[in-house]
């Protein structure tokens, strides 16, 4: 017999060309050269061009005195004294109101039409899903010019307003609700709805771990309605009523007195959260029909009502599958709400990138901290949703 | 005992046999899906009969004011307004019809608007190409989209010397390419006639012209459609059309289109990008991405409008239209490179390392194997993000371009079609052609969708 | 193959930012050599520029922007015409994509002095208004007191307003939008008492609204606005051109040279006229043109009144009066220097 020979075979001393390692960090650095190089030429041309342009460039204009006057303001802000500085706070606050609102409305809307789409209620499911369809393909902007110029515009002038129960006017300046004031005593009334608020979230806290350990049930949602409805009214009766209402009236052209919500702000709450809530809607349809069938006909045969089932088995694991799109809804709601600037709404961009941008020149500085803000929601909504993601999550086992 | 036990549990155990039910009246035919599917309880009919009354109160005030009491024909607002009329007025449709040309073309010359409809006409074809399954000659079809439609586009739209020296440029590489490929496909059966060493492959036995013919389709293509505008450019003219009197749905379209064109190759490269081993290669693309998808469509538009100009020499100064098309294209690339992600993660490891396994380096792995099936998969993602898109090019509006939604807008502050009706109408028509245009893409994808299912099924 | 296909695209590229291939030589003989002025101008008021429904256009800047190209190409038409918004106006100019921005622009000292721009004149002294609905019945400014007002933003109206209802103590709503047409539309829709830009402005945008007659113009003018053409800072060259295209416009109106009469003129004893038409002294050729720039400028495009007239005064559909905009000599502020 011959003897193989056992020597391993070398293998072939590939040229440096063909190792893919060496490739690698060939590739690399090409891109790093190229994205260097565009960067350089894009930041030298810039400095070229500003100083060409005789922009003054910096960030010294934040505290320079802003001159012009914003009807919304969630801060002081006035034509006399304020900064760009200031603006920018207002401008972000306005953005930050009208997305956590928006995020609110829209997630009771996007769940209640996602469960009407699968209700058995024939008539139902169809208009919810008239609804997602003719919402989920139309321009946002479309919707928005139509809420603000086909809707809200039409709307009486001051002087005749359209009347709506408990003195709330309604015209084209806006809705005007009345201005409750404490007098002496009433803060008790608040002191007592916070208290209410806590005790109502302490009961439930004790009510589930007592059905946890007991199984016995207690009605929650009432005990939780007296503490924070009934008890600040008894207060407020007993107390002798000390909140009065500073009722809307017509002064010269614009109602006076009472809370005045700009019909800016209306438009372009209504209009992000029907938009959003047909997308929420379809994430929550897709949520609940990927639990599987056993599980609701699990829940029915133990005996639970259709409403049970829907709470307490199907929805807790249709979470899971919902709450990653439910985050980029959320997000998506937010950086939507910057199409403010087309219908006039003083939020971020039409205040900082709108007009202080145009009052400084210094569109650099001011776009890129436009976008800086954005990013951080961004980021800071992602990392909650994570968070509470991964708690989710770890129910499964 | 067992008594015991029973006793304890009584709740559940039932002694006596319940009373028979009556027969149920029907659980077949109209009436009983009526009462499964509307009057099931309590709370279902009272949902029922409030969704009844809302349709019944909102439909007909709809079908009358924009069909029954409607108007459809008029020159200017009086044809529109009730007093002059005599008779309540509902939408106003003598206006869309009044000012479609505006809304199609937006100020393009009118004596030039022929042009805009050829790119109009080779758009459709080329759409028609690509999304019907059963066209022919798919690659074919995706060069003539990806490339032949938008410098065709770019020629007959813009016109004037730049387009037509870009033209001729484009016509003699194609002829020369042209040339090196006549000879390519004469010369071996030439050489091979005169040696004698014939090589009969199947290819060889092919007359030359179709030998020509089908490898080199696309130059031959390309040919005829340089050619035909140049005959065009000879005979008609293209003079120059200024960017800034585009508009309607023309720029709508473009922007679309352009948004398309763009962002799929963007798409793969930044894709694959992000699934690389290359750290460097990794983190930037990780960065654009959620950079671009960190922030609304609005500021990269600012930036574009406003930035953009700074970053190039200023001898190269963008025009007004590319600023916003160059934004929303890389805008529209980081949101197609996660959806195309998604498809890359779906392929399992075996076809990565069956590629591999047979030799194939990075890029043939990924052109042959792994993108035609990741791309295939995330087809609905892919359309999906293409009616996003689209709907976000009204966004230029913002910025200053005349797209559809915006020459609506700007008809609306016109006196001459000044009546209390004129908005609905102008809003119902734009929603109309937005609505058509997303749900028809909306239903494609879904239909593709189905049809991948059914490949899965087996 | 792919090759030809990315060079294919290089030329498109390159080809579709031909916007403002320019070598770094004067801007006149950039001018020149392209053939054609480009000139910013508003994206549509009446009177001051708007394009009509075949896209020409017309107006008092517009005649200014059609009498350089007069000058310069001895044919008003070789002017390229980029409606810029208010918001895009000066970064278009700083940017060369424009030579020069003729489009109703206040000028001021910042703007002077800070963007690196220069202003070659003033075409039209305005300042800024008010316009009300007739029915709410009041005749001043200071009986504003708590209205709703729309503006546009990112104008110096923003501020002046702001600064009016201060100094006068006044409260009030501003509602600012982006676009001068969506401001108009809100106030007609009646979300706004009152609408406040330029006075010539207002003019122009009363004419969009459905009952122009149904509003009137407060008499206030709460701020100076003269309104001028721009360029860039550093050709004086072409700002000198600029400057003294609307000079010999002034000139001529002042010394009754107009399109009418021209050729008769051409034929005067007096020196300032000869001087003007170029008939005597070589004033053209020091700024880089003809001789005979004036004349082609009066020829094409007539003198300052007759542009006056025919754009925004008796002959239009504003019927502006001349008002702060008359010469000198009847009693308004438009003077020129002497062309000697």
């Amino acid at each position: 017999m011959t003897t193989i020979p056992t020597e391993p075979v070398q293998p072939g001393k590939a040229s440096l060309l063909y190792d893919p390692k060496i490739r690698g960090y060939v590739y690399q650095l090409a891109l790093l050269a190229v994205v260097g190089f565009l960067i350089y030429s894009a930041a030298s041309n810039a400095i070229e061009n500003l100083r060409a342009q005789k922009i003054a460039s910096g960030f010294g204009f934040w505290h320079n005195a802003a001159g012009f006057d914003v009807n919304q303001k969630l801060i002081p802000f006035s034509a006399s004294g304020s900064t760009y500085g200031q603006a920018f706070w207002v401008g972000l606050l306005n953005t930050l109101l009208v997305a956590s609102i928006g995020i609110v409305l829209a997630t009771f809307l996007g769940f209640f039409v996602g469960v009407a789409r699968l209700s058995s209620n024939w008539i139902l499911a169809k208009i919810a899903m008239v609804y997602v369809e003719v919402i989920r393909n139309l321009p946002l902007l479309l919707q928005l010019f139509f809420w603000y110029n086909a809707v809200l515009k039409p709307l009486p002038n001051p002087r005749q307003s359209i009347e709506l129960p408990a003195g709330i006017l309604l015209n084209n300046r806006g809705l005007y609700l009345p201005d409750p004031q404490l007098e002496p005593g009433g803060s008790l009334i608040v002191l007592t709805f916070l208290l209410g608020l806590v005790g109502a979230i302490t009961f439930r806290y004790w009510a589930r771990k007592q059905q946890e350990a007991t199984g016995k049930q207690y009605p929650v949602g009432w005990i939780a309605l007296g503490l924070v409805v009934v008890l600040p009214f008894f207060v407020y009766l007993l107390m002798g009523r000390p909140i009065t209402f500073i009722y809307p009236e017509l002064a010269g052209f614009n109602l006076r007195g009472g809370i005045q919500i700009f019909p800016e702000f209306v438009a372009l709450l209504v209009g992000l959260t029907t938009y959003t809530a047909a997308f929420i809607a379809e994430v929550v349809r897709a949520g609940i029909l990927a639990v599987s069938k056993g599980q609701s006909e699990a829940a029915h045969a133990l005996g639970l009502r259709p409403g049970a089932t829907l709470k307490l088995v199907v929805i807790p694991q249709a979470m899971r599958v919902i709450i990653p799109p439910l985050t980029s809804n959320y997000l998506n709601l937010t950086k939507n709400s910057s199409l403010a600037v087309a219908i006039g709404y003083p939020d971020l961009v039409q205040v900082f990138t709108g007009t202080v941008l145009n009052q400084t020149g210094q569109a650099v500085e001011v776009v890129a901290i436009t976008m800086a803000v954005y990013l951080t929601i961004s980021l800071v909504t992602s990392l909650f949703m994570n968070i509470y993601n991964k708690r989710m999550a770890l129910v499964e086992r | 005992m067992t008594d015991a036990t029973t006793e304890n549990a009584a709740f559940f155990v039932r002694r006596e046999t319940l009373p028979q039910e009556a027969a149920p009246l029907s659980v077949a035919g109209p009436l009983a899906w009526v009462r499964a599917n509307l009057f099931s309880g309590p709370v279902n009919t009272i949902l029922t009969l409030v969704c009844a009354y809302i349709v019944v109160t909102s439909l007909p005030e709809i079908i009358r004011f924009y069909f029954l009491d409607a108007v459809w024909t008029g020159s200017n607002r009086d044809a529109c307004l009730a007093e002059k009329v005599g008779r309540p007025v509902g939408a106003c449709w003598a206006y869309v019809a009044d000012r479609f040309q505006y809304f199609v073309y937006g100020s393009y010359p009118v004596t030039q608007r022929w042009r805009v409809n050829i790119v109009f006409a080779m758009f459709a074809l080329g759409v028609v190409w690509l999304l019907w399954n059963n066209a022919p000659l798919k690659k074919l079809g995706a060069f003539f989209f990806f490339v032949l439609l938008p410098i065709s586009a770019y020629i007959l739209l813009l016109g004037g010397p730049g387009a037509q020296n870009l033209l001729r440029y484009l016509i003699i590489a194609t002829v020369a390419l042209a040339g090196v490929y006549m000879v390519l496909s004469f010369a071996p059966s030439l050489l091979g006639f005169y040696t004698g060493a014939a090589q009969l492959a199947v290819e060889h036995e092919l007359p030359p012209w179709k030998r020509f013919y089908r490898p080199k389709r696309l130059i031959l293509m390309a040919l005829v459609a340089f050619g035909l505008i140049a005959i065009l450019d000879q005979s008609i003219g293209l003079p120059r059309v200024d960017t800034g009197l585009w508009g309607g749905m023309t720029v709508t379209f473009l922007i679309a289109a352009v948004g398309i064109v763009f962002s799929l190759p963007l798409g793969v490269v930044l894709a694959l990008g992000r699934r690389s081993r290359l750290p460097i290669i990794q983190l930037l693309s990780v960065i654009f991405i959620e950079f671009v998808r960190g922030v609304p469509l609005i500021t990269v538009l600012f930036m574009a409008n406003t930035m953009l100009p700074l970053f190039v020499p200023q001898e190269w100064s963008p025009d007004r239209l590319l600023r916003p098309l160059v934004g929303v294209a890389l805008f529209a690339a980081a949101y197609m490179a996660e959806v195309i992600r998604g498809g890359l993660q779906a392929i399992p490891k075996g076809q990565y390392e069956g590629a591999m396994s047979l030799g194939l380096g990075y890029w043939n792995m990924m052109r042959l194997i792994i993108l035609p099936q990741a791309l295939r998969i995330v087809i609905p993602g892919i359309v999906n993000t293409f009616i996003g898109l689209f709907k976000d090019t009204t966004l230029v509006t913002i910025v200053g371009i005349f797209d559809f939604l915006r020459t609506i807008e700007a008809t609306l502050v016109d006196p001459t079609w000044a009546t209390p009706t004129t908005r609905a109408t102008g809003y119902a028509f734009a929603a109309i052609f937005y609505f058509l245009c997303c749900w028809g893409m909306s239903r494609y994808s879904i239909s593709v969708e189905r049809r991948l299912a059914a490949g899965q099924r087996r | 193959m792919n090759r030809f296909v990315s060079a294919a695209l290089a030329v498109a590229a390159t080809a579709a930012f031909a916007g403002g291939a320019q070598a770094q030589t004067g801007l006149l003989a950039q001018v020149k050599s392209r053939g054609q002025l480009i000139c910013g101008v508003g994206p549509g008021l009446a009177g001051f520029g708007i394009p009509d429904a075949q896209g020409n256009w017309s107006g008092l800047d517009v005649d200014l922007c059609r009498a350089i190209s007069a000058a310069v190409f001895n044919d008003p038409a070789k002017v390229k015409f980029i409606p810029l918004s208010s918001k895009d106006r000066f970064t278009a100019l700083q940017s060369g994509e424009v030579d020069l921005l003729s489009r109703n622009t206040t000028w001021t000292m910042s703007r002077d002095t800070s963007l690196g721009l220069n202003f070659a004149g003033v075409n039209y002294y305005d300042g800024q208004g008010f316009m009300v609905r007739k029915k709410l019945g009041i005749d001043s400014a200071l009986k504003l007191a708590g209205a709703s007002v729309c503006t546009q933003q990112g104008t110096t109206t923003e501020l002046n307003l702001a600064d009016f209802f201060r100094a006068n103590k006044l409260k009030y709503e501003v509602v600012a939008f982006a676009s001068a047409d969506e401001t108009i539309k809100a106030y007609e829709s009646g979300r706004c008492d009152a609408f406040t830009t330029d006075a010539s402005g207002l003019y122009a945008e009363r004419l969009k609204l459905g009952v122009p007659t149904d509003h009137i113009v407060l008499p206030e003018i709460i701020s100076k606005e003269p309104l001028g053409p721009v360029v860039r800072h550093g050709d004086d060259t072409w700002l000198d051109i600029v400057k003294w295209t609307h000079f010999a416009m002034l000139n001529a109106e002042e010394l009754g040279v107009t399109k009418t009469n021209l050729d008769e003129m051409l034929k005067s004893e007096n020196p300032e006229i000869k001087r003007l038409l170029g008939t005597e002294g070589k004033f053209g050729e020091a700024v880089g043109l003809s001789n005979d720039w004036v004349v082609r400028i009066v020829k094409h495009v007539g003198n300052y009144g007759e542009s006056f007239e025919r754009n925004v005064g008796a002959n239009s559909l504003l019927k502006i009066a001349r008002g702060q905009n008359a010469l000198w000599t009847k009693g308004g502020l438009q003077y020129a220097p002497p062309i000697r």
